[in-house]
């Protein structure tokens, strides 16, 4: 609950005033899309592993109880060795791309900024190459993609600083340069280096293929700090959908907010990135899926996107590895398939809603 | 009780000196309005006063000067009625007169229960309370005004600025705001600075009134003082009648006919 819930004594009229809160339909509603997805991800894949001998599994791990589930020793290894933890960096890299996304939109009070917008993508899309066509140890990339994602969005923050623009236009415009530009060099490493292209587009079209718990354990801490960061200023977020300078005399630091949040949403994406390569539009459908169905407040529309982000890119890489079995299908295509139509119609409706 | 003091206050905004040299003094529970022609620096001066501009010279408010104040601390201070406020989407007036309390919520902490009680009570006193889970977005222009002034109150300030509060209405709304405002005046002891177009309505509502021209201030005081034919054509190029009402205060009425030329 983010509101007080005890309604006003002394005023004259009966009816309790209801400030904005965290709707519990919508709560319990995004959790139990969550679970069913998580379940269904589960039980689905090349293993047939029956869904009640999965849901054993799972009560298994509740302290004090210990039932026989059936399964055998390799299928427990492959429910959790190879299906758990790709369906728990799936859910960690959907809520950051999700969340991440809802806070661009606040800070930069823009219906189409997504966690890319100021160089993550870009930079950790080049950090990636660069160590792919060096043939840097596998375990390297991600940390490479890593750098590359944070150093790309500082040399935005650098540029749009050093024209001299204090305002989020400035920082947008700064990000369009650096990404062409890191883009371009990514581009022509790519030309010198033609025999590792496929790897490379392999990685910069996102994949859960590979994740192991290590993966898991890589970018928990930056998501799980990433996601409070941001997830505690969302009342700040809702002033500052009144402008930065109403919100200024509101008493609120608007620039010291923006940088706060853009920071954490930025270090958590370039986490998730690192891991799971680029998996676009994540993070613009969900928040407006969100924003439309349960408000528009970022009381409700961070914590809901959260979990809905979980679901949504679980659902997304199950769909990714079973639609073309026994081959697999990058899950940034699958995404950008929902993505793309769905931006479109935002774009249609945007000006009526925003 | 001093109130506000504006002494030698500049503002320098692109190289161009917007507000420059202006020295005033609004005794506490005052309401002064500043008038001007377009350009004149009065949005300027208020902005000044708010702290969302830089400037030099010196703005204190009860001998506390303002620039010194952190931004929670001036929010508790100076409350704001921007001249074409923000309508954000999608956001019930209960929520948007809540963020007027933004000043005491802690930096990452929720709206309490007082604060919650501090709004209630406005918006029966600006008579919102049928509006509360009405989005902003679907107020009439009267009806978001006296919203965005519950916002401002529920600051709880001393000082209320308001920048060209009525712009936006038509004559019943803009009498109906600026009577609210001087009745909350009267009642919490607010001190009160304005901008305001319109001459008549700005000597109606104002203890005193200033003129100000290319940043500067050409004439203070009373409104017969400031309020004079000759001032207006001198400084807004405007020919009018200046009469007094029978039932108190000044009316001034646009004649046909342009004095530009024969301003002095």
């Amino acid at each position: 609950m983010t509101t007080p819930s005890s309604p006003p004594t002394q005023t004259e009229d009966t009816t309790p005033l209801r400030p904005v809160r965290l709707p519990w339909r919508w709560l319990v509603g995004s959790v139990g899309l969550l679970v069913t997805t998580v379940l269904i991800a589960m039980a689905v894949g090349p293993a047939g592993l029956p869904a009640s001998a999965i849901a054993i599994e799972i009560v298994n791990y509740v302290p004090g109880i210990d039932v026989d589930g059936g399964l055998s020793e390799l299928e427990s290894a492959v429910l959790w060795e190879l299906r758990a933890p790709r369906i728990v960096l799936a859910m960690l890299v959907g809520a950051m791309l999700a969340v991440a996304g809802a806070g661009y939109q606040g800070v930069f009070r823009n219906p189409l900024a997504d966690p890319y917008l100021l160089g993550v993508a870009a930079g950790a899309g080049l950090g990636a190459t660069l160590a792919i066509v060096n043939d840097v140890d596998q375990n390297l990339v991600p940390v490479i993609a890593f750098v590359g994602g944070t150093a790309g969005v500082a040399a935005t923050y650098a540029l749009g600083r050093g024209v001299g623009g204090r305002d989020t236009n400035t920082l947008i415009l700064a990000g369009v340069a650096v990404a062409a530009f890191l883009t371009a060099v990514q581009t022509y490493v790519n030309q010198r280096n033609t025999d590792s292209l496929r790897e490379v587009y392999g990685w910069i079209l996102g994949r859960f293929l590979t994740a192991g718990w290590h993966d898991v354990l890589i970018v928990l801490p930056y998501i799980v700090v990433a996601l409070a960061v941001i997830l505690a200023h969302r009342r700040l977020l809702d002033v500052l959908s009144v402008g930065q300078n109403e919100a200024g005399s509101l008493g609120v630091p608007a620039a010291r907010v923006r940088l706060v949040v853009v920071l954490a949403a930025t270090l958590g994406t370039a986490a998730a990135v690192a891991v799971s390569g680029l998996i676009g539009f994540v993070g613009i459908v969900v928040p407006h899926i969100v924003r439309m169905l349960a408000g528009a407040s970022y009381r409700v529309v961070l914590p809901l996107a959260a979990i809905v982000g979980a679901a949504f890119l679980v659902g997304a890489d199950l769909i990714a590895r079973t639609i073309v079995a026994p081959g697999e299908l990058p899950v940034g295509v699958v995404t950008a398939f929902i993505g793309a139509p769905f931006f479109t119609l935002v774009l249609r409706t945007s000006g009526s809603r925003w | 009780m001093t109130g506000l003091t504006i002494d030698q206050v500049g503002v320098t905004l692109l190289g161009r000196q917007v507000v420059d040299d202006v020295t005033l003094t609004v005794p506490a529970g005052h309401w002064v309005t500043v008038v001007g022609p377009n350009g004149a620096g009065k949005s300027t001066l208020l902005r000044a006063v708010a702290g969302a501009v830089a400037h030099e010279g010196r703005i204190e408010l009860e001998g506390v000067r303002l620039a010194g104040l952190r931004s929670r601390q001036r929010a508790r201070t100076v409350a704001v009625v921007p001249q074409e406020p923000a309508r954000p989407e999608g956001m019930a007036v209960v929520d948007y007169v809540l963020l007027g309390r933004t000043p005491y919520v802690p930096y990452l902490g929720i709206e309490s229960a007082a604060d919650l009680a501090v709004v209630g009570d406005l918006l029966d006193t600006l008579e919102l309370r049928e509006f509360a889970e009405r989005p902003v977005t679907s107020l009439s222009s009267g009806e978001f005004q006296r919203t965005v002034l519950a916002r401002a109150l529920a600051q709880e300030a001393p000082l209320l600025l308001l920048d060209e509060p009525t712009s936006a209405l038509d004559l019943g709304h803009a009498q109906q705001v600026l009577e609210l405002v001087d009745e909350m005046r009267s009642q919490r002891g607010l001190t009160v600075v304005s901008a305001l177009h319109d001459l008549t309505t700005a000597g109606q509502f104002a203890d005193s009134l200033v003129l100000l021209v290319a940043g500067a201030v050409v004439a203070e005081g009373p409104a017969p003082e400031v309020l004079t034919e000759e001032l207006i054509a001198a400084h807004y190029g405007a020919r009018v009648r200046v009469v007094d009402d029978p039932g108190g205060g000044l009316v001034v009425i646009p004649m046909r006919g342009h004095a530009r030329q024969d301003a002095p």
